[in-house]
């Protein structure tokens, strides 16, 4: 027993010291933090060639999308040593520049001769700058995104479909223009057997936990004529945010939601709503453009069976932006070889097999490419949406702005409380609150 | 269990029985008494100080000023009660109170009533009762985190099994089962995970009261005529109660403070439906970052669930001594 | 004891009636074991299978979800896996069968260690802190010590969340977020309490007159201690490191809040396991598989002294 006893005493003491001693650090290695989605795949091919030009080995950290703010916006704040690049999302760039997470690019970008002016506008704006519209550099534009449809063209193409459709609404069926089309349209599947199955009309984002119900509602919203605040006085929001279009708006997507997805989808986001188009549930769905191309190559959905279009108009036309840059983060050791991945990536040759691996690149010489837009099936839709896109807040205190409108939206759409005037007041107020704390107000 | 040397017992039953019952302080050679008393205790106290204690005190220090934990180098004011009287104004954090206490009223009742028969049961000792009681026990060693992630696939309405038994058991389709999407099946969806989880705790520990009442009393009732039923209600039930409140106790503070398995099996939602008190702390904390309200809302939590258990102690004290 | 002629008697159940509550007892643990043994079921089904509708009872059992969860995959074209050279295991073959490469070893294994690491380095520290500190407060007497016991005992009452805020900003100063000692530290500290509370009870329940015998043969204090008190408190103690073992390895709240990264534990990164779309069900069934039994086997083996641990903290209070 007392042998036992001052084996196993040896032993975890052993252990406990040796987790508290710092490991030892490899010898050219960065660490790359990203969300864990299928252009993280193409990355990790397409870092190979920044191993075999540099000799630093690169390790990757991905965390599924709805612990992806949660974990790296932790990650920063705790000041982790974890990350030394990080491709954060979009509106993490008010924090992370005021907060002094990310490294200011300018000199870098100056010096390297990485001009900002090859990007396509709306991605610096929307992944670099901060303040917006000044030149503030705080990562490169990496993955350009943003929220579009797909929908099953061969259930469209049937004949007997098209002419029951036609009967009924009076118009070809075909991709929606605007959302009163994908309303009819996702009306007319519901419900409907097709090859069998029972399948429904759309499936349509309302994750709770994240940001999804809000990367969802405001494709709608901005179409409707919601405003974030007034142009001429900034956070001023009574009347831009709950005015009777942006009511209306919200109305519309509770609608959606109660007539025509899939039972069951009261948490949707980017994963359940690719599932249920890939399993055969739905007519359209709502989702990043970065699913598109493991949707184009899926057996059972892809190739000719898969069309794609860009978030339908209404009074307006817009579409949520999505994507990330790719920033250093401040406090990583090792931030002279973070720069040099940096510095690779922005090639034009880099950029251009980005594209090809099934990222979405921002650089204007290869989505201006002549052949672009015949590249791929999807690419002219992304072109159109990226023409189109409008963004969350990207302000400091961007998480309570996100947290607050997710749980009003989320309240009225899915569990049914309130009214949307009531939403959207409640909004306002939170949002009030949020920016007076922050002294914006 | 047996010493090791069996002449220290001989001596000790001698000196034992020579001694007087006084507590002798030797001083033969090494430390003093107090010196070992300090030794032994100082390093646990000193952790718990460190980790435990201290915290707390910041935690009330905070709640007092708007620290925001994402701006360490913003200027930190003083608010006095400001975020006291938000949170205790939000109708959204009585919401999850309320949420909560549902939560803890449902899953104590059922636990206790499946705990308690099934305690009873095991106590007939029939035959292979100690290797079912381990079977049963199986549950309550689990991670919770990882029970809701994985109920989570059990509820899905279209390929869960959850849905597919109660379907197969009741006819009704398993698109109206929706455990986890639905407003109002939700909430039950949390509560029955948690007593498919804690019910064997609970049952042991009313095991263990039962086995803590001694045969004579029964055989005494036998004695008198008294039937099962009557034995059952006048001995069995009172004798058993203070530790049925035991465990009440536990679970209470326990599922007051529930976190892991509701966030992993529901996330709070559909809504703010199952939306219990810690994940409302943790979205202000951590998501938020309005670390002077959450941790006045911390704070709130800490003393009613202290207060509502010092209640609870003193009743309990007081059904002991009957 | 039961007398003869009484026809049912409450100490001896008869056999009916031992039948009975044997039958429900059993139907009831078998209730309760289907959503493990789905779990389990899950582990060894192919990601299809275990997606399909009706759920699949029958099935071919592959190994696909352990591959899955020990490695990370990328998706390749048909024509460049079959250039590539023959498979060389079993989870090489199942992967490329669905068009995947292997391309290195996933985070699991890490974080499996680490969970045994914080686990079993903060169960240690607990009990044998705890220990000692019970056997100061029953052997001598120690100012304020039963506000203090209970003071700390009520420290168990703050919800993890709430307690993990300002230890969130203390780590950060230090330097412990993210490492092991700071996981190892913090565990010890919250099953401390419970260690301590347990402990002295079992402690007071030896009898003194032993370690008192010994010194009196000559033994100092810390002698009687280590020889005579240790050995009678073996079962106090293991039934003490049960639970302090149970709580560290299944914690899940502060080590999502507290860690990212390298001292990350097994139970915030299982819930990420995902594969091409959503939930990899069977990875994350297999994780969960393999992290369940080390603590079956502890409580399997260690079944009594656990039982005399609750239900001897029952007893007192």
């Amino acid at each position: 027993m007392r042998k036992i006893t001052k084996a196993l005493l040896g032993a975890t003491t052993a252990l406990t010291i040796s987790a508290a001693l710092p490991s030892v650090s490899q010898a050219e290695q960065l660490t790359l933090c990203w969300a864990a989605w299928d252009p993280a795949n193409a990355l990790v091919e397409l870092s190979k060639d920044f191993t075999a030009k540099t000799k630093i080995d690169m390790k990757f950290e991905f965390v599924p999308w709805t612990s992806y703010a949660d974990r790296f916006l932790n990650e920063l704040n705790s000041h982790g040593k974890l990350c030394d690049l990080i491709i954060g999302d979009s509106q993490w760039i008010g924090g992370s520049a005021e907060n002094g997470h990310y490294v200011k690019l300018n000199e870098f970008f100056d010096k390297e001769g990485i001009k900002m002016d090859d990007f396509v506008p709306a991605t610096v704006v929307g992944y670099s700058e901060w303040p917006k519209n000044t030149p503030n550099y705080w990562a490169l534009p990496a993955m350009g995104d943003v929220v579009g449809w797909t929908y099953r063209k061969d259930w469209f193409e049937k004949p007997e479909l098209q002419k029951e459709f036609e009967e009924k609404y009076g118009w070809k069926l075909d991709a929606p223009k605007t959302y009163d089309q994908l309303k009819q349209i996702a009306e007319f599947f519901q419900n409907r057997k097709v090859d069998g199955q029972t399948v429904y009309g759309a499936s349509i984002y309302t994750e709770r936990g994240s940001e999804g119900i809000t990367m969802g509602v405001t494709n709608v919203l901005y179409d409707w004529g919601f405003q974030y605040d007034n142009p001429k006085k900034p956070y001023e929001m009574e009347g831009f945010v709950n005015s009777p279009d942006a009511v209306a708006g919200l109305e519309f997507y509770k609608s959606l939601y109660d007539c025509c997805t899939p039972p069951g989808s009261s948490n949707v986001y980017m994963t359940e709503s690719a599932d249920a188009f890939k399993s055969g549930q739905v007519a359209m769905q709502m989702n990043f453009a970065f699913t598109w191309p493991g949707l184009y190559k899926d057996e059972k959905v892809g190739g000719d069976r898969i069309g794609f279009f860009p978030n339908p108009a209404e009074k307006a036309h817009f579409a949520q932006l999505g994507g990330q840059g790719i920033s250093v983060v401040s406090y990583s050791d090792k931030q002279e070889q973070a720069l040099q991945y940096i510095k690779w990536f922005a090639q034009p040759d880099v950029q251009a097999k980005w594209w090809e691996l099934g990222g979405y690149s921002c650089l204007n010489a290869v989505v201006n490419a002549p052949g672009f837009a015949a590249s791929q099936p999807y690419a002219q839709a992304f072109l159109d949406s990226m023409a189109i896109v409008k963004d969350f807040w990207a302000e400091p205190s961007y998480a309570p702005l996100l947290q607050a409108m997710q749980k009003r939206v989320h309240n009225y759409v899915i569990a049914g409380n309130g009214t949307a005037k009531e939403a959207l007041d409640g909004l306002v107020k939170d949002w009030t609150e949020t920016f007076q704390d922050d002294g914006k107000i | 269990m047996t010493l090791s040397n069996s002449s220290i017992v001989d001596k000790a039953a001698e000196a034992a029985a020579k001694a007087t019952p006084v507590p002798i302080a030797i001083r033969v050679r090494g430390l003093s008494d107090r010196a070992i008393a300090w030794l032994f205790i100082a390093p646990a106290i000193t952790l718990l100080l460190a980790i435990n204690i201290f915290p707390l005190l910041w935690a009330v220090y905070l709640s007092f000023t708007n620290f925001r934990a994402n701006r360490p180098n913003a200027v930190v004011e003083g608010v006095g009660f400001r975020n006291y009287q938000r949170v205790l104004n939000d109708p959204d954090i009585w919401q999850a109170m309320q949420t909560t206490a549902h939560f803890v009223f449902w899953t104590i009742l059922l636990q206790m009533l499946i705990g308690f028969a099934l305690a009873y049961l095991i106590d007939r000792k029939f035959r292979g009762h100690a290797f079912w009681t381990t079977i049963v026990l199986i549950p309550m060693m689990l991670s919770p985190a990882v029970v809701g992630n994985f109920w989570r696939f059990l509820y899905e309405p279209q390929i869960g099994l959850f849905a597919y038994a109660v379907s197969f058991l009741s006819g009704i389709p398993t698109s109206q089962i929706q455990m986890l999407g639905n407003v109002s099946l939700a909430p039950w969806a949390i509560i029955i995970v948690d007593t498919w989880m804690w019910t064997p705790y609970v049952m042991l520990i009313c095991l263990a009261g039962l086995r803590s009442i001694p045969d004579y009393i029964y055989e005494a009732a036998e004695v008198d005529r008294a039937s099962a039923w009557r034995q059952f209600w006048s001995i069995t039930v009172p004798m058993a109660l203070p530790f049925i409140m035991l465990a009440v106790l536990f679970r209470g503070i326990e599922n007051f403070k529930m976190f892991d398995m509701v966030t992993l099996l529901t996330g709070g939602g559909p809504g703010s439906v199952t939306e219990v008190a810690s994940i409302t702390l943790k979205r202000e904390a951590f998501e938020t970052w309005a670390t002077g309200r959450s941790s006045a809302f911390a704070i709130v939590l800490f003393v009613a669930v202290f207060g509502l258990a010092n209640i609870y102690v003193k009743a309990l004290n007081r059904v002991k001594q009957r | 004891m039961s007398s003869v002629n009484s026809a049912h008697s409450v100490v001896e159940p008869s056999l009916t009636t031992k039948r009975i509550a044997g039958a429900i007892v059993i139907l009831y643990a078998l209730i309760t074991m289907v959503p493990l043994a789905w779990i389990f079921l899950t582990s060894i089904k192919s990601p299809p299978d275990s997606i399909s509708y009706p759920p699949k009872i029958l099935f071919s059992p592959t190994l696909e979800g352990y591959c899955n969860l020990f490695t990370t995959r990328t998706r390749q074209t048909p024509d460049y896996i079959a250039a590539l050279p023959a498979p060389t295991s079993t989870c090489d073959e199942v992967t490329r069968k669905r068009n995947m490469v292997i391309a290195g070893p996933s985070n699991f294994l890490p974080r499996f260690v680490n969970s045994l690491v914080i686990a079993f380095g903060s169960t240690f520290l607990a009990v044998f802190l705890g220990t000692m500190a019970a056997y100061g407060f029953s052997r001598f007497k120690v100012p304020l010590a039963d506000d203090l016991l209970f003071f700390i005992l009520s420290t168990r009452m703050m919800p993890p969340i709430a307690v993990a805020i300002p230890i969130f900003l203390m780590y950060r100063e230090l330097g412990l977020s993210d490492t092991a000692l700071g996981m190892i530290l913090l565990y010890t500290a919250v099953n401390v309490s419970l260690a301590v509370w347990l402990l002295k009870g079992f402690i007071d329940e030896i009898p003194r007159e032993y370690e008192e015998a010994a010194m009196i043969d000559g033994y100092t204090r810390l002698q009687a201690f280590w020889k005579v008190v240790l050995p009678q408190a073996t079962t106090g103690i293991a039934a003490t490191a049960i639970f302090c073992l149970i709580f560290a390895w299944n914690e899940y709240a502060f080590a999502a809040l507290l860690t990212s990264g390298s001292a990350q534990t097994a139970p915030p990164f299982i819930p990420t396991i995902i594969g091409e779309g959503g939930q990899d069900w069977p990875a994350v069934a297999a994780g969960t598989t393999i992290f369940l039994v080390p603590i079956l086997v502890f409580t399997i083996l260690l079944r009594k002294q656990l039982l005399r641990g609750i239900t001897f903290g029952a007893v007192r209070k």
